[in-house]
């Protein structure tokens, strides 16, 4: 099986389906000649020719509403916000516009429209280039949510979403473009809302999202050093949430950490953890810790940054909390 | 300055036929107005009395495959885009057999299958969609154009311009409509916009703009016809200016405290479009009691309908929810 990057696997996701289907092009900043901020759409406006690979304006509220419009008409854009911050400057489109035109129109009218965006701390940029905002949007009757962490994973689940009925916000992680892993030649689409369990384990579980999961692995190998034997879950898709398989792995180790890069307060993770404890609060032995971004803004200087965003060591300690030991004493 | 469109030539039975259109838009409106004061309407209405002929002269423009988006004032697009009255009333008083089936309301009137890709809301918030319908239909090679329709006071709002500037840029079959009635809300154009010419604002994106007077039925037809051809022939999107009157206020309620009195009477003496057309078809008071009695018998219809309709369950909020 071929090796392929994070990177390569967006870029293969879009062309082939881009190459099934004529209904299928792409939308966004800087995307065409340049082949996009993170090089994603690379070679692709050679292949397919501007009409498909449409550089537009700096204009966000547009592009993502124009994208919707075209959705509505029975195409399936993809259009690409270059930063998630910059999906701010959207927002009132996919909230109020993209989510609801099917609801507010009794059923209608289908949004197939797929907004692709990433983001992630470890570089610095400063605190307008880095937040991670997916709880924003799983907040939102309406809007299906995927962020996932692996190549062979971003690739089956974004050509999952460019052939949804209905738009998804899709966040890919920055740091995790050069990540390679071993994929099919054949697209194996990934159905949204199933969970992948990366790791099996008996003592903790721990949930993880982006580039949390490559945290959790990273803890997981050091824990089981300590005698600890982890399951690392990435739910992949946030909404609709596997909330079986979550639980199904919880009562199995009756011990849940619940870790994601972005801030920690009101987060994603919060509403994982009021899952677990409601569904599998009879199988739970520790509480639930969960492990996310202290409450900031995100700060230039490399030293504040790598502070403020967690790493595997941090899901360790919220495993050996879950465990009621420090250090593996 | 943009171009002022002169009249075009409409047969009379034409024109006779979009007076009947008007009024019964008016007289509709005047129902849900008597209706919502009555308690029997819930939500938050606003009526567009005053801007009729604008509604029917660009609808009937319009071909078959052409879709529009509409504004929060949306009851008049949506008669004049073919949404049979009882379908429309039935969704003000919240039933399923509505154009949205219960969904929406009067802000959300939607008649997808008739072209009216939903009325917004959010001010401006439908113009985006309207360049990418219309991107759409380019890239199909489709000879359709998508409409948005909106309000002065939307032309400050950022996705007026982000929309305006994609469609042009992209040179895509869209109309953009500003039913220019000179007030945002409550405030009138001299606070919310410092130029006097709003069609200045499409062309400062090079867009082909058009002044038309919108309380002349069969001159926005016209406009409207010539803007839908460049539109539909490839040459761009076009920005009409239909300069027209709200005889009401913002909302059913509003005491319009901000406006003078007089001049709401001068306007309604001097600007109905309704009176207007009635003048220039010369029709004797027999003819307009009849057409008049028509058109009240089709929205007492209407409201006997959807008073008879079905309500939803309230368990049905759940129906077209996905995630």
């Amino acid at each position: 099986m071929p090796e392929l990057s994070y990177r390569e696997a967006v870029r293969d996701a879009l062309s082939q389906a881009m190459r099934r289907d004529d209904d299928v092009f792409l939308m966004g900043e800087d995307i065409a000649e340049m082949g996009g901020s993170m090089g994603v759409t690379q070679g692709m406006l050679d292949e397919f020719g501007p009409e498909r690979v449409r550089n537009t304006p700096i204009s966000e509220m547009a592009l993502v509403g124009a994208a919707i419009g075209a959705a509505m008409q029975g195409m399936r854009p993809v259009a690409e916000v270059m930063y998630q911050d910059f999906l701010t400057l959207a927002t009132e489109q996919i909230v109020n516009q993209a989510a609801k035109h099917r609801y507010m129109s009794g059923g209608q009218v289908s949004v197939p429209v797929t907004f692709r965006t990433q983001g992630g701390a470890g570089w610095s940029p400063g605190a307008q280039h880095a937040q991670q905002l997916e709880a924003w949007f799983v907040h939102i009757p309406g809007l299906k949510v995927v962020f996932p962490s692996t190549p062979a994973d971003v690739r089956g689940l974004l050509y999952s979403s460019i052939y949804d009925e209905n738009p998804v916000v899709f966040f890919e992680h920055r740091t995790l473009y050069g990540l390679k892993e071993e994929a099919s030649e054949e697209i194996e689409p990934i159905p949204l809302g199933k969970a992948r369990i990366h790791r099996e384990g008996e003592d903790v579980t721990v949930i993880a999202t982006g580039r949390l999961v490559h945290e959790a692995l990273a803890a997981a190998t050091d824990a089981e050093e300590e005698g600890l034997s982890v399951e690392v879950v990435d739910p992949r898709t946030l909404q609709p949430l596997d909330e079986d398989a979550l639980v199904a792995s919880v009562k199995k180790t009756n011990r849940c950490v619940v870790a994601h890069e972005a801030v920690t307060r009101m987060g994603f993770g919060a509403e994982v953890a009021a899952v677990i404890q409601y569904q599998a609060f009879d199988w739970l032995d520790a509480p639930i810790e969960r492990v996310g971004a202290r409450f900031t803004p995100l700060p230039f200087a490399p030293v504040m940054e790598e502070w403020c965003v967690p790493h595997a060591k941090d899901v360790l300690e919220a495993i050996h909390r879950t465990v009621g030991r420090s250090n593996g004493d | 300055m943009a171009k002022v469109e002169k009249r075009g030539s409409l047969g009379k039975e034409e024109l006779r036929d979009f007076f009947r259109e008007m009024l019964l838009i008016r007289r509709f409106e005047e129902k849900v107005e008597e209706r919502f004061r009555a308690g029997e309407l819930p939500g938050f209405l606003h009526v567009g009395i005053g801007q009729e002929a604008a509604a029917v002269g660009v609808c009937r423009a319009l071909e078959d495959g052409d879709v529009i988006a509409s504004t929060h004032r949306a009851h008049g697009h949506t008669l004049a885009k073919g949404t049979p009255p009882n379908e429309l009333m039935a969704e003000l008083y919240g039933k399923l057999e509505g154009c949205s089936h219960g969904y929406g309301g009067s802000m959300h009137l939607y008649d997808v299958e008739r072209g009216n890709m939903g009325a917004n809301a959010v001010v401006g918030g439908g113009l985006p969609a309207i360049t990418g319908a219309a991107l759409a239909f380019k890239l199909r090679a489709e000879p359709r154009v998508a409409v948005a329709f909106f309000g002065d006071g939307a032309t400050n709002i950022g996705t007026f311009h982000e929309a305006l500037n994609l469609a042009q840029l992209w040179c895509v079959p869209a109309l953009f409509v500003c039913e220019n009635n000179h007030w945002a809300e409550s405030t009138p154009s001299s606070q919310h916009m410092p130029i006097d010419d709003v069609s200045k604002r499409a062309l400062a994106f090079g867009m082909k703009a058009v002044k038309v007077d919108g309380q002349d039925v069969s001159a926005v037809y016209s406009a409207t016809r010539r803007a839908l051809e460049h539109a539909r022939s490839g040459k761009g999107p076009v920005f009409l200016d239909v300069e027209t009157y709200r005889l009401v206020g913002h909302y059913i309620g509003d005491p319009q405290v901000y406006r003078p009195k007089d001049e709401l009477k001068d306007l309604r003496e001097r600007q109905d479009p309704i009176e207007r057309l009635r003048a220039e078809l010369e029709l004797s008071d027999e003819e307009f009691e009849e057409l008049d009695t028509e058109v009240q018998e089709i929205v007492e219809a209407a409201v006997e309908f959807a008073k008879a309709g079905t309500d939803p369950r309230p368990e049905d909020a759940l129906e077209n929810v996905y995630a």
